[in-house]
């Protein structure tokens, strides 16, 4: 029996830690697995700086997936719009364009896409689907419009603030010859970071987070509770948008070059992550913490299959266990959340996990 | 004196003339006014019955008035867009060409799998995003099947069966998750798209396997003596099909009470998953028969940018044909005219001389423009400013008279 402290109640156990916790888990028990069997690259803290560096436009982007998510939404412009992002930063930094510029302008066409879409969805009443399709017909269309072949920065400044890597020699390791070569993270990890940071605690503290899931759990019952359905729908949607807008100039930082099919499937790869951090398709349900080990996930799972050698003579090894690894996060959220409704689950799970229930 | 009596005999047939021009008069007026009255009341008879009528054909008139508003923009850009002609192809055979046969041959693959997406959105309440991966699989086991051995009626009879099989087990594993495992349908399908066309890749052994033989062309292009081309043929085909299982089984009612709730229809004795799982086993067939024609037209397959987006262009269809997005009450002729419509402005875009790849964003902005008319809040802000208008023109009347 555990003594509890009445007057410091535990919060009871919702979907959204649950989902968490569960991604959390199997993050590290991967992880973990990988540094069993395959050593070497896995052991070292520079694969997970790795793995960070390649997805950061990955984690902006499903940051702000998951707010439209947990709105009740969905938008499948993101990849399109950081494609356009990318060749419209290019091509304006290669005729003489500043990085203050450039910036700027990754995120006007940002905010432009998600005002549009925004405003479209919530005060028309248009399904978010068919919009944010339609934006990511025009952004992918506009992007060979700008540019049909592929670009290349020439900028000296940008390409310097390109080459700039953050070391920790504390997370570093040791050549055979005893010369320390440090852990080395992109600037744009540090922003990837920073937002997903400041989004945690916008969702959890400030009435405009807490209305997103309001409106995503139930929206008749968040417009009675007298929260603003429409404008906070929108105010989603604009986010995303938004943060589009940065991880295309985050992804430009990466790579330095631009061509039409950049970030191809990054809608469906944010999805992907996104549900994989227990975020629900259909609302009220979600995480950014989670939706970040979903990134991370993904990325193990291909650094795996890379590491395995299973895609050497077989290329279509690698999207085949990708899709697996979904179906099998799939199956487990279904499982639980159905064994959960039915009361099963609590029978489950240790008591301390239950906490208190009032 | 004789001038006076004529006068008076003048006057007297004047007044005859008179009375009975009156009574003729009278006479023709009320039956005028019966005739009119009779017509009234058809009329008000017919245009109720049309009014219903277009009550429930009032779903077509979005997919409709976009066909009509590329024709509309056509005619006044080029006539000759319109223009067919027959001409022979390099195998000698009468064939029809011109715009208005591209339309309905290229959007052949489309308008069939946007049939059986129809029925899984009004189903499920939700979309299967994987159909181009499925499309590409089923064409994939097709293309085996043919290269192993000989093409004859017959294996391509079997090889078409084979791969209707395989498109309907992954159709099942697709529908398995959505019924019975409760997993939104987008989601469900995530899996087989990230991973169909890796599957389609493993299946083709790595390589873009091309088949060549006159059989494959007259099941892709034209069969020879027939100037029509063939997947028109099979899409007419198939619409009969489903038409018929529509109509003759209680299918379609079945999966339109699902749509709309699915507890009262568990209630009335509808098993639910089996509806949901059949309605993927429908688009899953659908597929397979999109990815023969696909094989069979170009004659190889690529697994990258065969049926590329169409699942895009089929949810968008379904969308256009009036149909909702969240389920319930559907329309096939509704998606399959949003098919057409879709394609149509595709070949006006090319017609134009617009670059392929800069296609999407002129694409996009119709589609909006579409959208946006149709949108529940413009139509009732126009029907509002209508009866604004009728308001105001008869309090001018009032004041006038």
């Amino acid at each position: 029996m555990i003594q509890r402290n009445p007057l410091k109640r535990r919060e009871p156990l919702t979907d959204t830690i649950l989902l968490t916790t569960i991604s959390i888990f199997i993050f590290f028990a991967m992880y973990f697995a990988a540094m069993q069997i395959w050593g070497a690259g896995f052991l070292r803290w520079q694969r997970v700086f790795d793995m960070l560096n390649d997805n950061a436009a990955l984690i902006i982007v499903a940051c702000g997936l998951t707010i439209v998510m947990i709105g009740g939404g969905i938008d499948i412009s993101v990849g399109g719009v950081i494609s356009l992002v990318v060749m419209c930063c290019i091509v304006h930094l290669n005729s003489g364009g500043t990085i203050l510029t450039a910036a700027l302008l990754a995120i006007g066409i940002g905010l432009a896409f998600g005002v549009t879409q925004g405003f479209l969805i919530s005060y028309l009443e248009i399904q978010p689907f068919i919009i944010t399709l339609a934006g990511m017909f025009f952004a992918r269309g506009m992007t060979t419009i700008v540019s049909v072949k592929p670009q290349k920065v020439a900028h000296e400044a940008f390409n310097a603030l390109r080459a700039e890597r953050i070391e920790f020699d504390a997370l570093g390791y040791f050549t055979k010859k005893g010369k320390l070569i440090p852990a080395r993270a992109e600037i744009g990890v540090v922003v990837a970071l920073v937002i997903l940071l400041l989004i945690f605690i916008m969702l959890r503290k400030t009435k405009l987070g807490r209305g997103f899931y309001a409106i995503g759990g139930n929206s008749n019952s968040a417009l009675m509770l007298g929260v603003n359905v429409k404008r906070t729908r929108f105010i989603s949607y604009t986010i995303s948008g938004l943060l589009s807008g940065i991880a295309g100039f985050v992804f430009m930082m990466h790579t330095g070059a631009g061509n039409a099919t950049n970030a191809a499937g990054a809608e469906m790869n944010a999805i992907a992550s996104a549900i994989i951090g227990g975020t629900l398709l259909s609302g009220g349900v979600g995480n950014v913490i989670g939706t970040f080990f979903g990134v991370m996930i993904l990325a193990t799972i291909n650094a795996i299959v890379t590491t395995s050698g299973l895609s050497a003579g077989a290329p279509w090894w690698q999207e085949i266990t990708v899709g697996a690894m979904l179906c099998f996060f799939i199956l487990l959220q279904s499982v639980v959340l159905s064994l959960r409704g039915k009361g099963g689950f609590k029978r489950m799970i240790p008591k301390w996990m239950q906490g208190s229930k009032q | 004196m004789k001038r006076f009596a004529s006068k008076i005999k003048w006057s007297k047939y004047t007044q005859l003339l008179k009375t009975k021009w009156s009574k003729y008069t009278q006479l023709l007026k009320t039956k005028w006014s019966k005739y009119t009255q009779l017509l009234k009341t058809k009329w008000s008879k017919y245009a109720q019955l049309l009014k219903a009528k277009g009550r429930k054909h009032a779903q077509l008139l979005v997919p409709l008035l976009s066909i009509l508003l590329i024709a509309v923009f056509n005619l006044l850009r080029d006539p000759s867009f319109f223009s067919v002609e027959i001409s022979k192809n390099n195998l000698d055979n009468p064939v029809l060409t011109g715009n208005l046969i591209s339309i309905l041959n290229g959007a052949s693959e489309l308008a069939v799998i946007s049939m059986g997406m129809t029925l899984v959105t009004a189903a499920c309440g939700g979309q299967d995003i994987s159909v181009g991966a499925l499309g590409t699989i089923a064409a994939s086991v097709f293309v085996k099947i043919l290269r192993d051995g000989q093409i004859t009626a017959g294996t391509i009879v079997l090889a078409f069966l084979a791969c209707c099989a395989a498109a309907m087990v992954f159709g099942a594993f697709n529908g398995t998750l959505v019924s019975v495992f409760k997993i939104q349908p987008m989601i469900a399908t995530l899996v087989l798209f990230t991973c169909g066309r890796s599957v389609a890749y493993w299946i083709n052994g790595g390589a873009t396997p091309t088949i060549e033989s006159p059989l494959i062309n007259a099941v892709g292009s034209f069969i020879p003596g027939c100037p029509v081309p063939t997947p028109i043929l099979i899409v007419i085909a198939v619409g009969l099909l489903l038409g018929a299982l529509l109509r003759f089984t209680t299918l379609g009612l079945y999966t339109q009470t699902v749509g709309i709730n699915q507890r009262a229809a568990r209630l009335n004795g509808i098993n639910p998953t089996l509806i949901k799982l059949a309605s993927f086993l429908v688009l899953g067939l659908c597929c397979a028969v999109a990815g023969c024609i696909s094989a069979s037209r170009l004659g190889l397959i690529n697994h990258e940018t065969m049926l590329q987006e169409i699942e895009m262009d089929a949810i968008l269809a379904v969308a256009i044909g009036g149909n909702a997005l969240g389920g319930g009450k559907f329309r096939i002729t509704g998606s399959v005219l949003g098919a057409y419509a879709i394609q149509a402005l595709t070949i006006t875009l090319y017609a134009m001389k617009v670059p392929s790849t800069d296609v999407k964003a002129y694409k996009a902005i119709v589609i909006i423009i579409i959208v946006v008319i149709s949108s529940p809040v413009v139509k009732q802000a126009i029907s509002r400013l209508w009866a604004k208008v009728k308001e105001n023109s008869q309090k001018k009347k009032e004041v006038a008279a």
